[in-house]
C-alpha cells in the first residue's frame, strides 16, 4: 500500500478549511461555513480510518513487530551535516491511533457545533479556527522530528488561545485565553531548552535516530549526555525533565494546571475537542513518543510518576467541590490525564513490563470518547439552561432524554463500570500500578472512588434532584447535535472491547489482553461505593451535602478554592516577581537602557550629520579619500596589524 | 575541439551574438517601433537566459586564460536573469527613448565584460574584462541625454573608475613583479606575505571594493546612483556588484588564500566601516534612489562578513545572499522605476499615502524592503542569517554584534518607507499607476524569487553543493 498518495491530505484538508474559511468565509459563506468545514474534516477522518486500517491490518507489521513507517519526509532547513529540521510524516502505532482520535473527535465537534454555534456572528471564523487547530494537532502527532513537534506544539497553543478567547467581548474569556497562553508559554520555554540539550547532545533532532542513540549505552552520545552534569544531575535527566515540563504545561499537570479550568471560558464544543480529547493529552503523547529515552533514565520517569499521581488525586479532590459543571469536567480531565502520566511513569519496556505504556495510551484512547461526550452533553445542558452553575440545574431528565442517557453512559465509563470503555483501560492502569508500585496503586484506587463520586454528583445534580420549571423551551436540539452524542456514546460502550495491547505497546510487539475478573472486584466496588454515596447525597434535594461541607469546614473550603494555587501564583507574580524583579527591571529599563538607547539615537543622528560633509559631491575630494583609505590600510595592515 | 570551444564559451558567444544582432537592427533601413523592438529584445534576453541552462561543460581555454564550471555557469545565469528583469522593468522609460538599440548594446557589452571577468583565470584577463564592464557603464549613466545631473553622474563615474583602475593596475604590476606570473594559480603559489605583496594586495582589494562600493571607496556611489536613470542605477547596484562579488570571493578564496589571515583583518575593518557608514548615510536620505544606494552599501558590509568565514559555507552564503539580494533589490527598484517614469516622483516624501491608489505596488515594495531588512520569513532573513552564521564560525563575536546592531538601525530606515506608504497621510498621493505587462512580469519574478528562495532550502543547498 502506498501511503504517500493520500496521506498528506489528512493534515492538509483541515488547513485548507482554515484558509478557505479564514480568507473568504466571512464575506461569502458565513452561513454555510459549518458545512464546508465539516466536509473537509469528514474526508480527513475517512482517510485517517483508512490509514489506520492499512497500517494495523495490512502492512504495519513485520515479523510481529509494528514498524515505524515514514512515507513522507522533506528536509526543510539543514544546519549542518548532522542536524536538520525536517517536515515529515511518521506512521507508528501511537501516531496512527492519535490520527484517528483527533480527526474523529474533531469531526464530532464540527457536527455538534453546527447546531451549538448557529447564529453566532463569527460562525465562519469559529470553523476556521477549528480547522487550524485540527491541522496543528495532526501536524504534532505525525512529527518525525523533535523540532517539528515543537513548532506544531506552539501552533496548537496559538489556536487554543484563539478558541478560548473566541468570545472576545467577554473580559473573562480574554483573561482566560491570556492565562492559558502565558502559562503554557513558560512551560514551552522549558521544552525548548530541553529540545536544545537533547538535540545538541544527541547530534540529531530526528526522533528515530535520537531514541536509538540515547538508548544505546555504548554510543558516544549516550556517554556524553550522561556523564556531563549540571548541579550534580546528569544532562539527560535535565533535558528529559525540561521536556516533561513542556508536556506538563500542555497537559495541565500540577502545578502548571491553573490555566485549564479558566480555559472553559471558550465555547463548550471547543472544550470537548481541545481541553478534553486532544490538545491536553499532547504531554502524554510526548512522553510516550520519547518513552524509550525516559525509560533508560529512571530519575526522570519517577518525576513523571510523581507528578501524574499527585495531579490525579489533587484534581479529583477539587472536582468534588466545584459547582461549575465545566470546571468539574476540567478537573476531571486533569485527573484522568494524571492517570495516563503515572501509568507511563511506572511502565517498563518489553512484554509484561510494558503494560503501563499500553494502558496509558488505551486510557488516552477511551478517555477521548467519553470525555468529549461528557463535554458535548454538558454543552447541550448549558445551551438549555443558559448557565454553568449546578444550582440552576436539576430534574433535567424530563427535558432532555437523549442527553440524559448519553451522560449517564459517559459517567459510568469514566467511573470504570463494566462494560463501558473506561472500565477496561482503567483496570489495566490499576493492574500495572498494582504490579509495580503499591502506593501508587492505593492512591489511584482512592482517586477512582472519588472520580465515581464527583461524576455522579454531577449527574444527579443535573438530571435528578430538585425539579425546576424551565421557561425557555427550545428543546434538546436537532439531529446535528444528537448524532455526535449517539456516535460517541456507542464508541464509549464498545471501545473497551478492542484488544488494544495487540496494536499499541512499548516495543511494538503484541501484548495479550489483561483482564482478571478477580482483580477487578476491588476497583469496581470502590467505584460503586462512590456512586452510591453520590446517589444518597444528591439524588433528592436535601441538606446533607451542605451539612457535610460545613462539618469539613476549612478542608472543604481549601478544596473549593482549588487549594489556593491560583492565589499562590498571584502572590508570587504580583508581590514577588513584580516588586522584586519587575520594578527594578522597569527602573533600569526606563532610566538606563532607554537612556543608552536615546543616547545612541542621538549620537547616531549627530554623527550622521557630522559626516555628511564627506559626501561633498566633489570628485577630486572623493579621489583624495580613496587614496587616503589605501594609505591608511597600507600603514595599518602592512606594518601594524599583520 | 572546436565544439568544445563553442560550448565552453557559450554564454559569452550568445551575448556577442545579441550585440551584433542589435547593431544590425540599428544600421538596417527599417524603422522599428520602440514597443516592438523592446518586445523582441526582451524575448531575446529570455532566450539568452534559457540557453544558459542547457549544454554545459567544464574546462579551460586560451592556455588557461579562461575557465568555466558549474558554479560559474550558475553565476552567469543569475546575471542573465537579473538583466532580463531590469530590461522588463525599464520598459516605460525606454519606450520613449530614441536610442534603444544603443542602450542594449552598451548594457550587453558590460555584461560580456562581467562574464569574462567571472571566467578569468589570469589577472590580465581579469583586468581587461573589468575595463570592458566599466567603460560602457559610464556611457550608460549618461543615458538620460538631456539631463545635466546624468552627465555629472557619467563624468564622476568615469573619473573615479579611471582613478581606481590606475591603482588596480599599479597593484597588478607590483604583484607581477613579486610573483613573476599573471596566472592565478601560479600567483597563489608564489605568495609569501612580504610587505610589497601586501601593499599590492591592498591596491588590488581597493579596486574590488571600489566596485562594490565598500567604505572608504564608496563616495562615487551616491552621486552616480542619483544621477543615472533608474535602470542603470539598479544595474549598477545589483548586477555589477553581484559580478564583482563573485570574482572577489573566488579570488580571495582561491588565489589569496596564503594571505588569509591578513585579508581577514582587512575585511573585518572594511565590513564594520561599510555597515556603519552605509547605515548612517541611509538614515538621512530623502531621495529614493540615493536611499537605496546607501542601503545597498550597508548590505555590502554584511556580505563582507560572510566572506570572512573563509569556508565553503562562507562562499555559499555570499552567493546565496547575492541571489536573494538580486530579487529584493530589483523588486524595490522596479517599483521606484515605475513611480519615477510614470509619475515623475523620486522622493521618499512622495511615497506618503502611496497605498491609497497603488495597493499591489505598495505590497511589492514592502515585501522587497522586508527582505532587504532581513525580516522572516522573506528570503532576506535567511540570506543574512547564513552570512552571519558563516562569519560566526570564525568566532569573531565583535563583528557579529556590530552586525546585529546595524541590522536594527537598518530596520528603522526600511520601516520608515513602509510607514510612509501605508500610514502617513498625503493630500496628493501618487495616482494609480498602470504598470503594464513587462514591469508586472518583472515584479512577479522578484516576488516569487523572494518567497521561493526563502522558504525552499533547495536554493542554498544547491549553491552549497556547487561550491563544495
Amino acid at each position: 500500500m502506498n501511503y504517500s498518495q493520500y496521506i498528506l491530505l489528512i493534515p492538509l484538508l483541515p488547513l485548507a478549511g482554515f484558509l478557505v474559511l479564514g480568507l473568504f468565509g466571512k464575506s461569502y459563506f458565513n452561513k454555510s461555513a459549518g458545512i464546508i468545514g465539516t466536509l473537509f474534516l469528514l474526508v480527513a477522518a475517512i482517510l485517517s480510518l483508512y490509514t489506520a486500517y492499512n497500517y494495523f491490518f495490512i502492512d504495519g507489521k513485520v515479523n510481529g513487530v509494528y514498524q515505524s513507517i515514514i512515507p513522507f519526509k522533506y528536509t526543510w532547513l539543514s544546519f549542518s551535516e548532522n542536524i536538520s529540521i525536517d517536515m515529515g510524516f511518521v506512521l507508528d502505532p501511537i501516531s496512527v491511533m492519535m490520527l484517528v482520535v483527533v480527526t474523529f473527535v474533531s469531526l464530532m465537534v464540527h457536527i455538534f457545533s453546527l447546531w451549538y454555534m448557529k447564529g453566532e456572528e463569527r460562525f465562519s471564523t469559529y470553523y476556521a479556527f477549528l480547522g487550524l487547530f485540527t491541522f496543528s494537532m495532526l501536524g504534532l502527532v505525525i512529527s518525525t522530528n523533535i523540532f517539528q513537534i515543537y513548532m506544531f506544539w506552539e501552533l496548537v497553543g496559538v489556536s487554543s488561545y484563539l478558541l478560548i478567547g473566541f468570545y472576545y467581548d467577554k473580559p473573562s474569556a480574554v483573561a482566560a485565553s491570556k492565562k492559558a497562553f502565558i502559562v503554557t508559554r513558560f512551560a514551552d520555554l522549558a521544552f525548548l531548552i530541553g529540545i536544545l540539550i537533547l538535540g545538541f547532545q544527541a547530534e540529531t533532532l530526528d526522533f528515530g535516530t535520537l531514541i536509538q542513540r540515547l538508548t544505546d549505552i555504548q554510543s558516544s552520545q549516550f556517554i556524553g549526555i550522561t556523564t556531563a552534569s549540571f548541579f550534580g544531575v546528569s544532562l539527560l535527566t535535565w533535558a528529559l525533565t525540561l521536556v516533561f515540563i513542556g508536556g506538563a504545561g500542555k497537559s495541565a499537570m500540577l502545578p502548571l494546571h491553573i490555566w485549564l479550568p479558566d480555559a472553559m471560558e471558550g465555547p463548550t464544543p471547543v472544550s470537548a475537542l481541545i481541553h478534553a480529547a486532544t490538545m491536553v493529552v499532547a504531554g502524554v503523547y510526548l512522553v510516550a513518543r520519547l518513552f524509550p529515552v525516559f525509560h533508560i533514565n529512571q530519575a526522570s520517569l519517577h518525576i513523571v510518576t510523581f507528578v501524574g499521581v499527585a495531579s490525579a488525586l489533587f484534581a479529583a479532590i477539587i472536582a468534588c467541590t466545584q459547582t461549575d459543571i465545566k470546571r468539574v469536567l476540567a478537573y476531571s480531565t486533569m485527573s484522568q490525564i494524571g492517570y495516563m502520566m503515572f501509568s507511563l511513569g511506572i511502565s517498563g519496556i518489553g512484554g509484561e513490563n510494558g503494560l503501563g505504556y499500553t494502558a496509558s495510551l488505551f486510557h488516552l484512547f477511551t478517555h477521548a470518547f467519553f470525555k468529549s461526550l461528557l463535554f458535548l452533553a454538558a454543552g447541550a445542558v448549558i445551551h438549555l439552561v443558559h448557565s454553568n452553575e449546578l444550582k440552576d440545574m436539576g430534574g433535567l431528565k424530563r427535558y432532555m432524554p437523549v442527553t440524559h442517557i448519553v451522560f449517564l453512559v459517559a459517567c459510568l465509563a469514566i467511573s470504570g463500570i463494566f462494560p463501558f470503555a473506561g472500565f477496561f483501560s482503567k483496570e489495566e492502569i490499576l493492574l500495572a500500578s498494582y504490579e509495580s508500585n503499591k502506593i501508587v496503586y492505593a492512591i489511584a484506587l482512592f482517586t477512582s472512588g472519588l472520580t465515581a463520586f464527583y461524576m455522579f454528583r454531577l449527574y444527579f445534580s443535573i438530571f435528578w434532584n430538585k425539579q425546576k420549571d424551565l421557561h425557555s423551551h427550545h428543546g434538546e436540539g436537532n439531529m446535528s447535535m444528537k448524532i455526535p452524542l449517539w456516535i460517541l456514546a456507542v464508541c464509549t460502550c464498545t471501545a473497551g472491547f478492542i484488544s488494544f495491547g495487540k496494536y499499541v505497546s512499548a516495543d511494538g510487539k503484541e501484548l495479550a489482553s489483561h483482564f482478571h475478573i478477580l482483580f477487578s472486584i476491588v476497583p469496581v466496588t470502590v467505584s460503586l461505593l462512590g456512586i452510591l454515596l453520590a446517589m444518597l447525597l444528591y439524588k433528592k434535594e436535601n441538606g446533607k451535602p451542605q451539612a457535610i461541607s460545613n462539618s469539613l469546614g476549612g478542608l472543604y473550603k481549601t478544596a473549593y478554592h482549588k487549594f489556593y494555587i491560583d492565589e499562590v501564583y498571584l502572590f508570587i507574580t504580583k508581590k514577588i516577581i513584580f516588586n522584586l524583579v519587575g520594578r527594578p527591571a522597569a527602573w533600569i529599563d526606563k532610566n538606563i537602557i532607554d537612556g543608552i538607547m536615546n543616547g545612541i539615537a542621538g549620537v547616531t543622528a549627530s554623527i550622521s550629520s557630522a559626516i555628511k560633509g564627506i559626501q561633498s559631491g566633489k570628485v577630486q575630494s572623493y579621489a583624495l579619500y580613496f587614496f587616503a583609505g589605501i594609505i591608511a590600510m597600507a600603514i595599518v595592515f602592512v606594518y601594524l596589524w599583520k | 575541439m572546436l565544439a568544445d570551444f563553442f560550448i565552453l564559451m557559450k554564454a559569452e558567444l550568445v551575448i556577442t551574438l545579441l550585440i551584433f544582432t542589435l547593431l544590425f537592427l540599428k544600421i538596417g533601413n527599417k524603422e522599428w517601433r520602440n514597443e516592438s523592438l523592446l518586445n523582441i529584445i526582451n524575448l531575446l534576453l529570455f532566450i539568452n537566459l534559457l540557453s544558459g541552462f542547457f549544454i554545459a561543460k567544464e574546462g579551460t581555454l586560451f592556455g588557461d586564460m579562461f575557465r568555466t564550471n558549474e558554479l560559474l555557469r550558475f553565476e552567469k545565469n543569475m546575471l542573465n536573469l537579473g538583466i532580463l528583469i531590469i530590461s522588463l522593468q525599464s520598459y516605460h522609460w525606454l519606450k520613449q527613448h530614441k536610442h534603444v538599440p544603443e542602450f542594449y548594446m552598451l548594457l550587453l557589452s558590460t555584461l560580456l565584460g562581467m562574464f569574462f571577468m567571472i571566467s578569468a583565470n589570469n589577472i590580465l584577463m581579469f583586468y581587461l574584462a573589468l575595463e570592458l564592464s566599466t567603460i560602457p557603464l559610464a556611457a550608460l549613466c549618461n543615458f538620460d541625454l538631456h539631463k545635466k545631473i546624468a552627465s555629472e553622474a557619467a563624468f564622476k563615474m568615469s573619473i573615479s573608475s579611471a582613478f581606481s583602475s590606475g591603482l588596480l593596475l599599479f597593484g597588478i604590476s607590483l604583484l607581477y613583479g613579486t610573483t613573476g606570473s599573471l596566472n592565478f594559480a601560479e600567483i597563489s603559489s608564489q605568495l609569501n606575505g612580504s610587505p610589497l605583496q601586501l601593499f599590492s594586495f591592498i591596491l588590488l582589494l581597493s579596486g574590488f571594493t571600489f566596485k562594490i562600493s565598500a567604505v572608504p571607496f564608496h563616495l562615487w556611489t551616491a552621486d552616480v546612483y542619483e544621477g543615472s536613470p533608474v535602470a542603470v542605477t539598479s544595474y549598477l547596484s545589483v548586477i555589477s556588484k553581484a559580478a564583482i562579488l563573485f570574482v572577489l570571493v573566488s579570488v580571495l578564496y582561491n588565489v589569496f588564500q596564503p594571505l588569509g589571515s591578513n585579508w581577514y583583518n582587512m575585511l573585518f575593518v572594511l565590513s564594520v566601516l561599510t555597515m556603519i557608514i552605509g547605515n548612517l548615510f541611509a538614515l538621512r536620505q530623502q531621495n529614493m534612489k540615493r536611499f537605496l544606494a546607501f542601503s545597498s552599501i550597508a548590505q555590502v558590509g554584511f556580505i563582507l562578513i560572510g566572506i570572512t568565514g573563509q569556508s565553503a559555507e562562507g562562499s555559499a552564503s555570499v552567493i546565496y545572499f547575492v541571489l536573494v539580494y538580486l530579487f529584493s533589490n530589483l523588486g524595490a527598484f522596479g517599483v521606484v522605476a515605475l513611480v519615477s517614469s510614470l509619475a515623475g516622483k523620486e522622493n521618499i516624501d512622495d511615497y506618503k499615502g502611496f497605498y491609497t491608489h497603488n495597493k499591489l505596488l505598495s505590497w511589492v515594495l514592502a515585501i522587497s524592503l522586508f527582505s532587504l531588512a532581513g525580516i522572516p520569513p522573506t528570503a532576506g532573513f535567511f540570506g543574512k542569517f547564513f552570512l552571519l552564521l558563516a562569519g560566526a564560525a570564525k568566532g569573531n563575536y565583535i563583528l557579529i554584534t556590530i552586525a546585529a546592531l546595524n541590522m536594527v538601525i537598518s530596520l528603522y530606515y526600511y520601516l520608515r518607507i513602509i510607514k510612509a506608504m501605508f500610514m502617513d497621510e498625503n493630500k496628493n498621493p501618487v495616482e494609480k499607476i498602470n504598470a503594464g505587462l513587462q514591469p508586472k512580469l518583472a515584479l512577479a519574478i522578484c516576488m516569487i524569487g523572494i518567497i521561493v528562495t526563502g522558504l525552499i532550502s533547495g536554493a542554498y543547498n544547491y549553491i552549497y553543493s556547487l561550491v563544495k
